[in-house]
This record gives structure tokens, C-alpha cells and sequence, in this order.
């Protein structure tokens, strides 16, 4: 058949399709959902692309205990609700659940500090696996660190399942600024910046040159309201992710499809103020300051 | 000089933009309905063709694009944008915009993982073959009278195909570096503005 013949003149899995997947989510919501049901909701919508869970990030902050990938049967029936592209979240550093979600062909991983850790001083190395993988960064140098491990999309950590926008906004602040930084300096001093970084250098010298990240960059954690979006596209990020901010607030259809109007129109006033209009009670919100650090997820990872 | 449009509600516009100002072209972002009038020609970005099809309806362009596109306005769709144009698709969504005489299979080569890099032969497109990108890409299964399959996979299947002032291809030239496509729909544009 057709796939058989295509394979003796091409090649899969090379860098620019891992990248070039994550292009083609740009100016797009991701949304989580725990069901088909929700899946669908999310498709017609407008999101480019589900993430499939078995509970969104506020649940798991409630419930405490261990939180690990998805049982593959919640996966699959999300997979063949839609079909858009759909991603799935694995521990950090827990190869062995990226491989069972590579089995699954899952179109994205997201080795993700929502769910409990792994391995504390190892994330996935992402060369390895055929299926791009999405990290969260907290500074260019965390975003750098896991380029340079393989991952082909980066996201802001934010603070997952808090409806608060506040540890997002300091994360895409932090990277951007961080790279007009680094795009400013001479080429004497990224040797030393890349030290202070801790990121490898030749990554750092490409942002010294293009003035952006080498993959596309995302915002999470946090986001609730169609306001909240397209602040985060203002700031200068591609697109977002939209976690417990859908299913749970009050009416999530009219939020799904308000979050989707306002990321693309994140530009114009009018467009966001109408779509802001009678969408009831945003999900519940949670102080960051307030909360004991041990129950921070963004401090997972390194 | 001719104005060229990219839709830019979601997908890859800015590669797409890119390109163009590599070119010398005056580019748009188009993401309302009065922004399709100030364009010369339009190309719909790869992206999820799900998502701009919904999108396309939700901010009320469809019916104007059909027409202006109609009426001679030159068109292009890299990936999700030839699922776009298409007269039909083997999958119940999303409902295309109709315009090429084209049947087109979402995603037909499988997930991401089978997304892979090809080397093509293009007619119109003169020297080296040309290192095309499919990503979850779309296949062409059958094609109208009136339109031309300019290029095949190995096994012969369409991947790239023109019908007058439309041109579709399954693949994402604007990821590359190589202008020779989006040369040819520049000059696409000029035709209709003689």
C-alpha cells in the first residue's frame, strides 16, 4: 500500500515535522478535556488541539496524592471523538510513559509538572521518541534546557489549576525579556550568558541571532477568561493553553468559544469585549501568594 | 503592487508572511470580513482545518471569500488549506468552502507520527526536485475535469493541484526555504491583475 512506497524516499520524525506540528497549532487554544463528549465541545469550538486527561489540573490539586498518566482507554476514546490533534501528559522524566503514549500515537507529549515527578534531576530525553514533545519553562534558561533535550514546543508553567493568571504573566514576561536580553548582548558575552542560563550555548547564541526561541512558545497555567488569552498573546506568546479555565466554569461552551475568538482577535478591544459578555462565573480562582510551596506545580522540574 | 492576503486566524501565517516579504511582496494579514477586500490574491496557512473552518464561520467570512474567490480572486492552500478549498472530503467535517473541484482525505497518512519529508517533481516549477514537508498531511483522491494535477507521490497520487486562479498542495512550502511555489503564485497574481 501507499505508506510502504513512501517510505523508501522520505523520512519521518525529523527535526522540522516535530517542530513544523507545533507551527501549525499558532494563534490556537488548547483545551483539556476528560471526556469525548468535552473533546467535541472543544472541536467545535475552535480549539486546534485537545489535551486528554483523566482529571484537569484544579481536580488533581484538590484530590493530592500521586498524579500520573492517563489510563489509555480515557486517551483512545478522546482520539476517536475528534479530529484534531490530541495530546497527552506524562511525569517528568518518566520515559517509560512516553513510550507507552508514542504507542498510542499520541500526536503530542506533554511532560508536565501538573502531574507528580518522576525523577527529580532528569527530564525526558526527547531525541529519542518519534512524538514531539511539549515542556513547560519558567525562564529562557528552563525553556532552553529542554530544547536542548529535544522538545519541539515550549509553554509557560504559569500555576496549573488556580484560574490565576498572575505566575503566567511572570513566566512569558521572564523568557521574553530574557531573550531581548540576550539579543542585545555582544557575542563576547553569550559564552558567560549561557553559563548564568544554564542553557547550552549553542542554543543561546541562536537566540542571540533570531531573537526568539527555536520552537514555538505557548502560555499555560492559569488562564480563565477570553481577557486573560489575549493578555498572553499581547505579551508575545503563539498561542495558549486553556486547562480547568473551560470545564470548569459555569458555562463552558460560551467560555470555550469566547477563549477561541478572543486568542485570534487578541488585538482588538471590540471583538474581546463581545465576546466577554454573559459568560457567567469563570472557574473558581486561587491566591498564589497564600499558597504553601509544596503545593506549587511549577516549581517541579528544574 | 499587488497586496497578497494571508488568513490569519490560526496555523502558520507568519511562515507564510515571511516567505512573501523575503519575495518583496506587500503583505496582509486577513482576519476579518473588510480585510479580504483590501487583498489582491489569498493564501489559507497550514493549520487545523477543523479550527479555520470553524473559524471562518464564527467571524462571518465564508460567503464573501466564496465570492470573491468567484469572481477571479487567486487562491492558494498549503495542507489544511487545500482541505479548505475543497469541493468534498471523505470525512463528515469540517463542511470546505467548495471552491476546487477536488476530493480531499484528512490526515491521510496517519497521526503524527507518519508525518514525513518527500522529494517531488513540480511542473512549473523549473531545476531541483523540491523537498516537500507533510505534516498529518491530506492526500488528493480524485480531481475534476477542469483541474490539473501538477504534482504526484511515488504511487501517483496527487499532492499538488490547480484549477485556473486556484492552487492547492498538501504540503507546507513555507516551512522551507525554497521560494519556487510561492514565486508561482505570485506570478498567479500578477496574471489576474493584467
Amino acid at each position: 500500500m501507499a505508506l510502504e512506497t513512501i517510505e523508501t524516499t522520505s523520512e519521518t520524525s525529523t527535526w522540522r515535522i516535530k517542530a513544523g506540528l507545533a507551527q501549525m497549532l499558532k494563534g490556537g487554544v488548547i483545551m483539556d478535556v476528560v471526556t469525548a463528549d468535552q473533546a467535541k465541545i472543544a472541536e467545535d469550538a475552535g480549539a486546534c488541539s485537545v489535551m486528554a486527561l483523566e482529571r484537569v489540573p484544579s481536580d488533581i490539586r484538590k484530590e493530592g496524592g500521586v498524579s500520573r498518566m492517563s489510563d489509555p482507554t480515557k486517551i483512545i476514546e478522546i482520539q476517536e471523538a475528534v479530529t484534531i490533534p490530541v495530546m497527552a501528559k506524562c511525569r517528568i522524566g518518566h520515559f517509560v510513559e512516553s513510550q507507552v503514549l508514542e504507542a498510542l500515537k499520541i500526536d503530542y507529549i506533554d511532560e508536565s509538572e501538573v502531574l507528580t515527578p518522576a525523577d527529580e534531576d532528569n527530564h525526558v530525553n526527547k531525541h529519542d521518541f518519534k512524538v514531539p514533545f511539549v515542556c513547560g519553562a519558567r525562564d529562557l534558561g528552563e525553556a532552553l534546557r529542554r530544547v536542548g533535550e529535544g522538545a519541539a514546543m515550549i509553554r509557560t508553567k504559569g500555576e496549573a489549576g488556580t484560574g490565576n493568571i498572575v505566575e503566567a504573566v511572570r513566566h512569558a514576561r521572564t523568557v521574553l525579556g530574557d531573550i531581548r536580553r540576550i539579543q542585545g548582548l555582544e557575542e563576547a558575552e553569550l559564552m558567560a550568558a549561557a553559563r548564568d542560563l544554564k542553557a547550552p550555548y549553542e542554543l543561546v547564541r541562536e537566540v542571540h541571532e533570531t531573537g526568539k526561541l527555536p520552537v514555538v512558545n505557548f502560555a499555560a497555567g492559569g488562564i480563565a477568561s477570553p481577557a486573560d488569552a489575549a493578555l498572553m498573546m499581547q505579551l508575545g506568546v503563539d498561542g495558549v493553553f486553556v486547562g480547568s479555565g473551560i470545564f470548569k466554569s459555569q458555562q463552558p461552551e460560551l467560555m470555550a468559544s469566547a477563549i477561541v475568538k478572543a486568542t485570534t482577535n487578541y488585538n482588538n478591544p471590540d471583538i474581546i469585549a463581545e465576546v466577554s459578555r454573559g459568560l457567567g462565573d469563570a472557574m473558581p480562582g486561587l491566591d498564589v501568594r497564600t499558597m504553601p510551596v509544596e503545593e506549587q506545580l511549577a516549581v517541579r522540574g528544574w | 503592487m499587488a497586496t497578497i492576503g494571508v488568513l490569519a486566524i490560526q496555523g502558520d501565517f507568519l511562515e507564510h508572511r515571511q516567505m512573501l516579504e523575503r519575495l518583496g511582496s506587500v503583505v496582509l494579514e486577513v482576519r476579518t470580513r473588510n480585510e479580504l477586500d483590501k487583498v489582491d490574491g489569498l493564501i489559507i496557512p497550514g493549520g487545523e482545518s477543523t479550527t479555520i473552518v470553524q473559524l471562518l464561520d464564527i467571524f462571518d467570512m465564508r460567503d464573501h471569500l466564496v465570492n470573491l474567490v468567484k469572481n477571479g480572486m487567486p487562491i492558494w492552500g498549503t495542507c489544511a488549506g487545500m482541505i479548505v478549498l475543497a469541493n468534498s472530503l471523505t470525512d463528515h467535517r469540517p463542511n470546505p468552502l467548495k471552491l476546487m473541484d477536488i476530493n480531499v482525505t484528512r490526515n491521510a497518512f496517519g497521526r503524527q507520527v507518519d508525518s514525513f519529508e518527500a522529494d517531488l517533481e513540480i511542473d512549473e516549477v523549473d531545476g531541483q526536485s523540491y523537498k516537500a514537508i507533510f505534516i498529518r498531511a491530506p492526500i488528493v483522491n480524485s480531481v475534476g475535469p477542469n483541474v490539473r494535477v501538477i504534482s504526484r507521490l511515488n504511487d501517483g497520487r496527487p499532492v499538488a493541484v490547480r484549477e485556473n486562479h486556484m492552487l492547492a498542495t498538501a504540503f507546507h512550502p513555507e516551512l522551507t526555504l525554497d521560494h519556487r511555489i510561492h514565486q508561482m503564485f505570485l506570478g498567479m497574481v500578477e496574471e489576474t491583475r493584467r
